[in-house]
């Protein structure tokens, strides 16, 4: 059960989309949100959304698993929808009851809102969809090592987010461990008050910052033993390298940002 | 040239600063020892006997209090040769999930690599070599967190060995995992002892112990036995006496031989048992 939750969801394969630089595909991703948030009209949101498409269709993820993506935030789309619908204002009045009102500019916002929510988080699930967490990381390192003059961390962050991500697996399953052991010795986690429940969850907390704390003692131990001093004069296995498909997709990107701005201006 | 790791006299305690005034707990009260290249060593001793202790003394994690410890030359006190002296000598711990760093199986072999700052199309060699060696080539791609423990302990293992140690330490490495798992692990370890690795193993299995070239008890801090597997175990009561077990199969022969049987005392493998049994059955 809880080892089913999975952060960061990451496809292999060995599309278009997947062999770009995760650099690249990192400021595709900010071009993208750049793109949404510059459409101010449903015009302009196509272009956003024929840009996912075509991503989409060039990674080879099934349509599903963009749908899928969405489910978790559906919550605060229908919270950000509702807020929309009732406190603006403009247009026509459709509806009043009371100090309710619904204007048809409340309906636009509610639906533009809601839309742009659904493409950046279906384009920012593409993002992990199709890049492991350790090239990810990697981009980001990459990205942030000009900061290093101003001394910037950016080798310790990406160590930092490395290791979180190795031991994400590790510790869910501790967790489980340690609910079956306390379950066995008769807690209960499933029944009584919040605040019960709440305090119930303080047994499984603190074995597992315990454990937690020893991994890190000895995986600090293990690490030295490897020579590790930090980021100076490290190599890499894996070089990142830009391909010609990566100045072409930026240029498209870019596009396809000139196309939403365009139709921003001709239609409403 | 002397020999390649010398332990000279050495002493080492753990101080708590958090009490006061602050205590000291000795665990290394004066072992002197000489290990040469190629040599398989079992280091055994009962928990707090100071074998863990003594084995990270031998890549500069720990600093002899008195006494010094020398690797291939290099005195482990020596700050300036401290990455060498890691180099040389490689370590492996217990639990294979708390060494493992990277996601994936080959940026993990690669770590120590890119940490000495070897070249990228080296790194490449080196990993596929060492992960071929211990036998997880296939498994190069897979996320470490999905493979058995024994798998895990192998790339562990292969981590260490793509740094081209001359000697690798382990610290009960067998300690977390099945049989199979510990099967795996000791076939890796002869193997590589084969190809020249120098081998010190710390264990707490005797079947493990009775494998390696020479054996060392380890009992309060000292040495108290160093010879060659067959003379260790051969002294059962002074096994016993520090709180450890002999191999199953000594065990074995020394009740039949105090029921009158005529057997060696110094038999430590199934086969030779097995062997010798048949013999002394023939004669009737």
């Amino acid at each position: 059960m809880i080892k089913d939750i999975t952060i960061g969801q990451f496809f292999p394969g060995k599309s278009v989309i997947h062999r770009l630089d995760p650099r690249i595909k990192l400021l595709l991703t900010v071009i993208y949100i750049v793109m949404l948030f510059s459409a101010k009209t449903f015009a302009g949101l196509a272009a956003g959304v024929a840009f996912l498409l075509v991503s989409f269709l060039l990674s080879g993820i099934p349509i599903k698993m963009m749908l899928k993506s969405i489910k978790p935030i559906l919550p605060i789309i229908i919270f950000t929808g509702i807020l929309n619908l009732f406190f603006i204002s403009t247009g026509e009045v459709i509806f009043s009851w009371k100090f309710i009102t619904v204007t048809t500019g409340g309906v636009r916002t509610m639906v533009f809102m809601a839309s742009r929510i659904i493409l950046l988080i279906c384009g920012t699930s593409l993002l992990t969809y199709t890049t492991s967490p350790i090239t990810l990381t990697d981009a980001i390192e990459r990205i942030l090592s000009p900061l290093k003059i101003i001394k910037f961390p950016a080798h310790e962050i990406a160590m930092m987010m490395t290791i979180a991500l190795r031991f994400i697996p590790t510790l869910i399953e501790e967790t489980d461990k340690i609910m079956s052991a306390q379950k066995a010795r008769g807690a209960d986690m499933e029944t009584g008050s919040l605040i019960k429940r709440a305090k119930a969850l303080i047994p499984i907390l603190i074995p597992l910052f315990v454990s937690a704390f020893r991994r890190a003692e000895e995986l600090a131990l293990a690490m030295e033993c490897r020579c590790y001093r930090g980021g100076e004069g490290r190599t890499r296995l894996k070089q990142l390298k830009t391909a010609p498909r990566d100045y072409v997709a930026v240029v498209l990107a870019l596009a396809f940002l000139a196309a939403v701005i365009f139709l921003n201006r001709v239609w409403i | 040239m002397g020999n390649f790791i010398e332990i000279k006299d050495v002493t080492f305690s753990y101080v708590n600063d958090y009490d006061d005034p602050p205590t000291k707990n000795t665990v290394i009260r004066g072992v002197s020892l000489e290990i040469s290249k190629g040599e398989f060593v079992a280091v055994l001793g009962h928990n707090g006997s100071g074998k863990s202790t003594l084995a990270k003394m031998l890549n500069a994690i720990n600093l002899p209090e008195t006494g010094e410890v020398i690797v291939d030359g290099m005195k482990t006190s020596d700050e300036a040769r401290l990455y060498d002296i890691r180099k040389t000598v490689g370590m492996v711990f217990q639990n294979p999930d708390n060494q493992i760093v990277a996601t994936v199986v080959e940026e993990d072999v690669a770590f120590a690599l890119e940490n000495i700052g070897v070249p990228p199309a080296e790194i490449r060699e080196r990993v596929d070599n060492a992960l071929k060696t211990v036998g997880m080539y296939d498994y190069r791609e897979h996320a470490p967190h999905k493979l058995s423990g024994g798998q895990k302990q192998r790339i562990a293992i292969a981590g260490v060995l793509a740094m081209q140690p001359e000697c690798i330490v382990m610290d009960e490495p067998t300690a977390m995992l099945d049989p199979i798992g510990r099967r795996e692990i000791m076939n890796t370890i002869k193997q590589l002892n084969a190809a020249g690795v120098t081998i010190v193993l710390i264990t707490h299995y005797m079947d493990e112990a009775a494998e390696a070239g020479r054996v060392i008890v380890m009992d309060d801090g000292r040495v108290i036995a160093d010879d060659t597997p067959k003379k260790v175990f051969s002294k059962a009561e002074m096994l016993k006496a520090v709180g450890l077990d002999v191999p199953n199969v000594t065990e074995l022969t020394h009740r039949l031989i105090d029921e009158g049987l005529d057997l060696p005392d110094d038999i430590i493998s199934e086969d030779e048992c097995v062997e010798r049994l048949y013999e002394l059955l023939k004669k009737g």
